[in-house]
């Protein structure tokens, strides 16, 4: 860890940077006053978890008995031939329980909110991911949890609300601002305010006030701690790049983190350069200027004025205007290169994937994937990369199917016309009135334009 | 003329004086637009505002409740900007004489930079700057020019302050300090008369000899009244918003009768 243990008692206004948890000049705790007794309490009491051997074996256990870790490292046995070559390895945070990496962080803070004596969980989710998460977390440990997610969101995103909802959580839709993610953090935010005393926030990236980029960090770093000590058994050493795709940027840190120190491993951010640079985009480290905001100092989309941009990426998990400090700070220091792939550009990396590999990735995971061709015309085809597998594809089906796929959307159409055809021919024989019936997938209907019906 | 933290330090002892609170009013700059907002503001100031809270849009409040949350995104769809707003704090100069704090969040005004905020606000006749998400940690990048300035700096104590915390807000603090009296978001429900609130505020005053105003919650005479003899100040923001949304005159009555409550026994 790079921060030391926070006391209450440092006098001075501003404290020694570690004291405030900076990476360089960005992180911090720029939160209302409210807050900051809640926030210091976790910068003394993470710390102290986490050096703590019984709530580190405990959750541990966890992850291994109902997360389902350690998680493979996958070799890519045809995707290198269509891509430049390398020999690239998929660290499979999709077969975590839940189906990403968000769950790692998720099961650590729930276990820190009870140590803490607090009663009631919320969070914020933008794909849904974290929110199920979060909601899987509290119904294993038994705690009420409420998930604030933004209107737009729970439109395209349903599946995940239903998903939510089954496991206990309340969802609450969030109409502000631009009905999105960073809407989502307000209204946590808010709620937290007012419920500090008996209620923890999991924040689900390395994002916000400290201490949550460096807990969030150590929760996932098991990503990276993994990877590298699979990599070195498999091959016997270190990877010539780390990649993964970033949001708020955990599951990155998660893997880079066990990477870091390790000078010749390059490392990869990817960010969403969504219609493009011109157009509406996510691409926080290309377009973004420092900025604070949702507690931190670090890069952010705004306008000259310091008002936030609305973010825009095809998979909602990316689709946010702000990035972890600590990647800021890696940015900054040159450590670690970002680079941006677009909506397009996604969608037809998850066709990739999934035809090469059979492993259909999160549209969030398809950057990450996406960039590999650029990564390895720079390395060489010899190159080594371990590429991280965030999440799985299932949740972003109904995404991919208006998007990437006009030929299923015909065949869907086709079989419907054939069915009606013949139920209006069974009806007309047994003199019954055909009813307008659609085609009931995975218990959604579909219409033959792709968009789901009431 | 004083002007700065002396304009404040005088609205407060004069307040004393007459043996009542001072009744501290928040509004949102450019809401509705920019005249709309000037029309409401000066009716609140005639109403009998000792001290001006000026709201500084930003576009993404996570300390206010849905009221002020709505006037700042009506402000930001009618052009407000820190500009257009340090503009307004000149124009209300011209014709009021009530210290003027400007309210507001960090990146707005960090970006707009702390040196020229500093000058420009000075320059415009605004007094004091009270920005909800910079504690004592972070505050000199905006504090150091304003106090280099004149102005002063309003830091805020909420009811899960710590004493270490409350100690280290107040060292900061210059002109008065805000008591948050619940835990939570602006316009959220209040009870005037809890105890504890009343305790909070004595505990505060004894470690302070800055004038103290409490708000948060508070929307009529009576909530004014039952806190007037536990503060030097009593904060109506919400409130006033709403009454500015059916207009100017409704507002200025609003603000009439709040004043009235500021009266001490
Ligand atoms: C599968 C998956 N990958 C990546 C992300 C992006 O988040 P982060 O950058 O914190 O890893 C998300 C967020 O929802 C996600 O669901």
């Amino acid at each position: 860890m790079t921060a030391a243990p926070h006391s209450e008692d440092d006098n001075p206004l501003r404290g020694p940077p570690e004291l405030l948890g900076e990476f360089g000049e960005f992180g911090g705790r720029y939160v209302a006053e409210t807050l900051m007794p809640a926030v210091e309490e976790l910068a003394r009491e993470w710390p102290k978890a986490w050096a703590d051997y019984a709530f580190v074996d405990e959750y541990r256990a966890i992850l291994r008995d109902y997360v389902g870790r350690p998680t493979p490292l996958t070799e890519a046995r045809r995707l290198p031939a269509a891509i430049g070559g390398g020999r690239i390895f998929l660290k499979r945070e999709d077969l975590n329980h839940t189906g990403a990496h968000k769950i790692n962080n998720c099961i650590g803070q729930v276990l820190l909110a009870r140590r803490l004596g607090k009663t009631r969980i919320i969070a914020e989710t933008g794909a849904g991911q974290h929110g199920v998460a979060t909601a899987t977390a509290c119904a294993y440990f038994g705690m009420p949890c409420t998930v604030y997610m933004g209107a737009e969101d729970v439109s395209r995103q349903a599946l995940n609300v239903v998903r939510m909802r089954l496991l206990g959580a309340e969802v609450r839709p969030v109409t502000s601002g631009s009905a999105t993610l960073k809407d989502a953090i307000n209204a946590a935010l808010r709620d937290w305010v007012a419920s500090v005393a008996d209620t923890h926030y999991v924040i689900g990236s390395v994002m916000g006030p400290d201490p949550y980029p460096l807990m969030v960090r150590e929760l996932q770093r098991v990503i990276g701690d993994e990877a590298r000590a699979q990599i070195l058994d498999r091959i016997g050493r270190l990877p010539d790049a780390a990649v993964a795709c970033v949001g708020g940027g955990s599951n990155a840190m998660g893997l880079f983190a066990a990477f870091v120190p390790d000078k010749e491993v390059r490392l990869f951010g990817v960010e969403a350069t969504g219609e493009g640079l011109q157009g509406r985009h996510a691409a926080t480290m290309a377009k973004g200027r420092i900025g604070v905001f949702h507690g931190m100092r670090s890069l952010v989309l705004q306008t000259d004025d310091g008002q936030l941009l609305e973010a825009h990426s095809i998979s909602a998990g990316l689709d946010y205007p702000g990035i972890g400090p600590e990647h800021a700070h890696l940015h900054a220091t040159g450590r670690a290169r970002y680079l941006g792939i677009s909506d397009r550009e996604a969608l037809a990396a998850t066709e990739l994937l999934a035809r090469t590999e059979g492993i259909i990735p999160a549209l969030e995971t398809a950057h990450a994937i996406a960039a590999l061709p650029q990564v390895i015309a720079e390395l060489g085809p010899e190159a080594v990369v371990i590429v991280n597998v965030s999440g799985r594809g299932d949740k972003d089906m109904h995404t991919v199917m208006t998007h990437l796929d006009p030929a299923t959307l015909a065949l869907i159409a086709e079989a419907e016309r054939e069915r009606k055809a013949a139920r209006a021919a069974h009806h007309g024989a047994t003199g019954s009135h055909p009813g307008e019936e659609a085609l009931i997938v995975d218990g959604h209907e579909l219409r033959a334009d792709g968009k789901e019906g009431a | 003329m004083s002007a700065g933290v002396d304009r404040v330090a005088a609205a407060f002892t004069r307040a004393r004086e007459e043996n009542r609170a001072a009744l501290v009013g928040y509004l949102t700059g450019f809401d509705p637009d920019r005249a709309g907002s000037l029309e409401r503001i000066f009716a609140a100031c005639e109403g009998g505002l000792d001290v001006l809270e000026l709201g500084v849009p930003f576009s993404d409040p996570t300390a206010d409740g849905p009221t002020i949350q709505a006037a700042m995104t009506r402000a930001l769809a009618s052009g407000a900007s820190v500009a257009g707003a340090l503009a307004l704090a000149a124009e209300i100069r011209r014709r009021f004489e009530l210290p003027i704090v400007l309210f507001s969040y960090a990146n707005p005004l960090i970006s707009y930079g702390p040196e020229r905020l500093s000058r420009e606000t000075a320059e415009a006749g605004a007094d004091a700057l009270l920005v909800v998400d910079l504690p004592p940690e972070h505050a000199e990048v905006l504090r150091g020019p304003a106090s280099a300035r004149g102005l002063g700096w309003v830091g805020l104590v909420a009811p899960t302050t710590t004493p270490n915390r409350r100690a280290r807000v107040l060292g900061a603090s210059s002109g008065f300090v805000y008591a948050v009296s619940l835990t939570g978001v602006t316009g959220a429900p209040l009870n005037p008369g809890d105890p504890a609130l009343h305790a909070g505020l004595a505990t505060l005053r004894s470690a302070s000899s800055l004038p103290i105003v409490v708000g948060f919650g508070v929307r009529k005479a009576e909530d004014v009244r039952a806190l007037a003899g536990h503060a030097d100040g009593v904060v109506v923001g919400s409130a006033l918003v709403e009454a500015g949304q059916r207009g100017p005159a409704a507002l200025g009555e609003l603000v009439k009768t709040l004043r009235a409550g500021t009266l001490r026994a």
